[in-house]
């Protein structure tokens, strides 16, 4: 008998009686302000949270909050000025030298600061966890309450690789001490517009 | 990590030194009260583990369905699935894998599966170099330790420590021990290991049967680091990994880094579902020893284990004795329960290493009976003969004398009975009670002998 | 109200005094308690090391002695949380009866007899150990690890003593780290856990520790002895029943 069948059979004479499946439906936060309430949390946990105008309020925020001489690069057409546009068909380690990556976010989650991103919008999986700093565009609107709220507009979606991110990448792992920047960015930014 | 003392003699050793005791003790105790911090910040808090509880309860009860689920879902995303019954049959099964890409270096997230494995000593010794990349499991890595705590993995070792290891191994300035200056210097080495590195193996926090993806959660970033540059993909999964459906998940990442490190959610929870274009992807489902897990209905809850590591962190002899104490990668109150399913003679310390205080119960985001089932891994030891002869044989004494009202008042009489029974002897060195503390004070007479003299009338005020 | 009274074997031999407050206590209220002389132990000695199967005989004595009376009170939280969840006898029916009757001393005053006040004065500055059974075994008061309302039963009854004040703590109610045969197998860690529990007592100022629990309280003693502390420990039955002596 193969490992697989002889597993598979294992569990299946050992497995208890079957236990019900829990409904999740009551889980329920308020939802007022969830912009105020992102903004907080994200602040808190040590990212930069922004209520923005315009893509041209984002793109001077941009100029002087970031070193632009390096390179930065963007999924979005709107940015193509301040940033060039990153190929899904490059060998990922060529983005090694990315300073700043500026992408759209799908949602964000007012509860922990999370934004969540799939392939599509992050251009190549790596781009956000290669650079040195990631901005994320979030609208207003795409803002939930909870990860049950989150989790209720993916359910369904088809994606190849998807991620929450909330936060500059850290590490406490000497004495307890935090370090923003462990392998990922070494901060993160998101802008909310309207 | 092969050591012949037992919990109570690594745990004196480790009290030799007071001043460390106690800098770990309060290290661990902040974690806790960050957790109870945003426990109470997070409404529903206890109905949110009541549900993570009853989720994983019906995981497994129907396991060998979702398994089945998973893999044919995991087959139509593009991703190869192996089956391991033990620790050898998974690392072959990695080896493999790199041996048919030609493949002798490897970057390797955090993964308490492949340290139980002992996949990096496998692969060494056929010549496949692998670097552990979160900071902590690299500290350990190079200091040849293996890890204390599943999610702090070095929470041990002073900075001073740190910085000599980064110093002999990395050739930083000898006295370097900023912890902020520490970790950019591991950031720029790991960074080319992650750039070099052809192939990268994860662990696995949770896998959804329903979709075939599965979730690794980090703050560093460096699971993904390694993952979306890599051109082979593995993760290691043990098979009580799986949640039914995608919305599950919702549940389990709010209570995970909460639980673990007051965290509002890990900053990375990354969902891997089908491999990019021109990249392989590897899914190992390990069983070693959860099946068989399984047919212990006693203890079958611990499966439901989200390795949070919570329970480390409340544990007042976890933070007094360190995690290396216990004798085994999963350390703590939850590695006391787990161990002995795997080997009870070699663990059979293990679940004594306890006062039962049940704190570890109560924040276990799955509500683990942990302490119960530390109780009753204590009954199985000792039924299958792997307590210590001369114990059972004072046991048999003492029941037999509690059984009896006269041997009882006989014994009472000559001397109060129980000073000369455990956990008393006599006031000499040799008594592990008189070590450290006084006797308690022998009264003239037991409550038993005032009550003949005095009771029962009533006592008027 | 007939009651029987349960006192460990360590609190008959080594504490008297916190089985005769108990006794006068629960005299005071009204109650009629008789002790069984021919009671020995609950069997946990054997039971936490692993020997459950070993305690079949002292279960049957216990049955014995303690069944018949409306409710079994003890001084001892520690014992009534194992009769509680691990009395069996061969007389099941009888067990059963026993382990829903058994109450601690301080349960037993808040939770059935309801009291609302007490004639007792204790004059000191008083910290409070939970012990561990007492708290997250038999729920005397809120544990700190959940999400849910603050109560204390102990506080409560404490509350009732004039003259006395209760001293705050860093950590709650974390384990003094007596846990029966733990004291002696891991000698270390369990006289490291009582120094740090006696230690977070004296910075509070607490002149005594009181608990529903001596077991606890008498690893913490042996700690203060030895190391020449003023602090002292006593029996919250103790405490209760102070009015008779300090009057």
């Amino acid at each position: 008998m193969s490992s697989r069948d002889s597993i598979l059979a294992a569990v299946l004479k050992n497995q208890p009686p079957i236990s019900a499946l829990p409904d999740i439906s009551m889980f329920k936060v308020p939802e007022s302000d969830l912009r105020g309430k992102y903004i907080d949390m994200f602040n808190e946990i040590g990212g930069f949270a922004y209520a923005v105008e315009s893509m041209d309020d984002i793109k001077s925020r941009i100029k002087a909050g970031f070193d632009t001489e390096k390179r930065v690069i963007s999924t979005l057409p709107a940015l193509s000025d301040i940033a060039e546009f990153c190929s899904s068909s490059v060998d990922p380690h060529s983005f090694e030298d990315v300073e700043l990556a500026i992408i759209e976010g799908r949602l964000a989650v007012a509860e922990n600061g999370a934004v969540w991103l799939t392939e599509e919008v992050m251009g190549q999986r790596i781009i956000p966890y290669i650079s040195q700093h990631l901005a994320v565009i979030v609208r207003e609107s795409d803002i939930v309450s909870t990860m049950h709220d989150a989790y209720a507009r993916i359910a369904s979606e088809d994606y190849g690789f998807g991620g929450f991110i909330g936060g500059p990448s850290k590490t406490a792992d000497i004495e307890q001490a935090l370090v923003l920047g462990a392998h990922g960015p070494l901060s993160m930014t998101v802008y909310i517009i309207k | 990590m092969k050591s012949t003392l037992d919990h109570a003699a690594l745990a004196e050793e480790f009290n030799k030194d007071e001043e460390r005791v106690d800098w770990h003790d309060g290290a661990l105790w902040w974690i806790r009260q960050k957790r109870d911090r945003s426990a109470h910040r997070t409404p529903q808090w206890e109905e949110l583990r009541e549900t993570a509880s009853a989720i994983k309860a019906n995981v497994i009860s129907n396991l060998h369905d979702y398994l089945i689920q998973f893999e044919s879902n995991l087959k139509k995303n593009g991703v190869n699935v192996y089956w391991a019954a033990d620790a050898d049959e998974h690392n072959q099964i990695v080896y493999n894998i790199l041996k048919a890409k030609n493949i002798n270096q490897m970057v390797k997230s955090k993964s308490m599966l492949t340290e139980e494995c002992h996949l990096n000593e496998y692969l060494a010794e056929r010549g496949i170099d692998v670097i552990n990349s979160d900071l902590g499991e690299y500290i350990q890595q190079i200091d040849n330790e293996p890890p204390s705590h599943i999610v702090l993995p070095c929470i041990h070792k002073r900075k001073e420590e740190i910085g000599e290891l980064f110093h002999e191994h990395l050739g930083t300035e000898k006295g370097l021990s900023d912890p902020t200056l520490l970790t950019r210097v591991a950031r720029k080495h790991l960074r080319n290991v992650f750039l070099t590195r052809r192939a990268a193996l994860t662990g696995v926090n949770f896998a959804v049967a329903e979709t075939g993806e599965y979730v690794v959660c980090t703050n560093e970033g460096n699971a993904d680091m390694g993952a979306h540059l890599s051109e082979v993909q593995i993760a290691s999964m043990g098979l009580e990994k799986l949640v039914p459906e995608r919305k599950h998940l919702g549940v389990f990442l709010r209570l995970l880094a909460r639980s673990a490190i007051g965290q509002p959610i890990t900053i990375y929870s990354s969902h891997f579902r089908k491999p990019r274009p021109g990249q392989e992807m590897h899914l190992i489902l390990v069983d070693k020893g959860r099946s068989a897990l399984m047919a212990r209905p006693d203890f079958r809850e611990s499966l439901k284990c989200i390795k949070c590591g919570g329970c480390m962190n409340t544990c007042p002899v976890y933070r007094k004795s360190g995690g290396l104490s216990y004798h085994n990668t999963i350390s703590g109150p939850i590695g006391a329960i787990l161990a002995p399913n795997l080997d009870m003679k070699q663990h059979a310390d293990l679940p004594f290493a306890s006062t039962l205080c049940g704190s570890c119960s109560n924040v276990c985001p799955v509500k683990i009976p942990i302490h119960d089932q530390l109780y009753k891994w204590r009954q199985e030891i000792v039924k299958q003969g792997y307590s210590a002869s001369r114990k059972t044989f004072s046991m048999k004494a003492m029941a037999l004398t509690l059984s009896s009202p006269e041997m009882y008042k006989a014994a009472g009489k000559t001397g109060r009975w129980i000073l000369n029974h455990a956990p008393f002897a006599i006031n000499n060195k040799l008594n592990p009670w008189y070590k450290q503390r006084d006797m308690p004070d022998s009264p003239k007479q037991s409550f038993g002998e005032w009550y003949a003299k005095n009771g029962p009338k009533r006592v008027d005020n | 109200m007939k009651i029987g009274l349960f006192i460990p074997c360590y609190v008959n031999q080594l504490y008297p005094s916190a089985a005769i407050a108990t006794l006068e206590l629960l005299q005071k209220l009204g109650m009629d308690v008789s002790y069984p002389a021919k009671q020995t132990c609950c069997g946990q000695p054997m039971a936490n090391s692993g020997y459950e199967h070993l305690t079949q005989s002292c279960n049957d004595l216990f049955v014995e002695n303690f069944s018949g009376f409306d409710y079994i009170v003890a001084p001892s939280a520690s014992c009534v949380l194992h009769v509680k969840d691990h009395l069996h006898g061969n007389d099941e029916a009888a067990a059963k009866e026993i382990r829903t009757r058994i109450y601690e001393l301080v349960e037993f005053l808040t939770d059935v007899l309801k009291i609302e006040n007490l004639d007792a004065h204790f004059p000191h500055k008083v910290g409070i150990h939970q012990s561990c059974h007492g708290l997250r075994g038999l729920h005397l008061a809120q544990m700190s690890e959940l999400v849910a309302p603050d109560f204390s039963k102990p506080r409560k009854l404490l509350n009732m003593v004039k003259g006395l004040e209760i001293t705050d703590l860093d950590r709650v109610d974390e384990c003094c780290g007596f846990g029966g045969l733990f004291c002696i197998a891991e000698e270390a860690v369990s006289v490291k856990m009582g120094k740090d529990r006696v230690a977070d007592h004296s910075k509070h100022g607490a002149e005594y520790i009181t608990s529903p629990d001596l077991s606890c309280l008498m690893h913490m003693e042996g700690i203060l002895q030895r190391n020449k502390s003023n602090v002292k420990i006593i029996h919250i039955a103790e405490i209760l029943n102070s009015s008779s002596k300090s009057l």
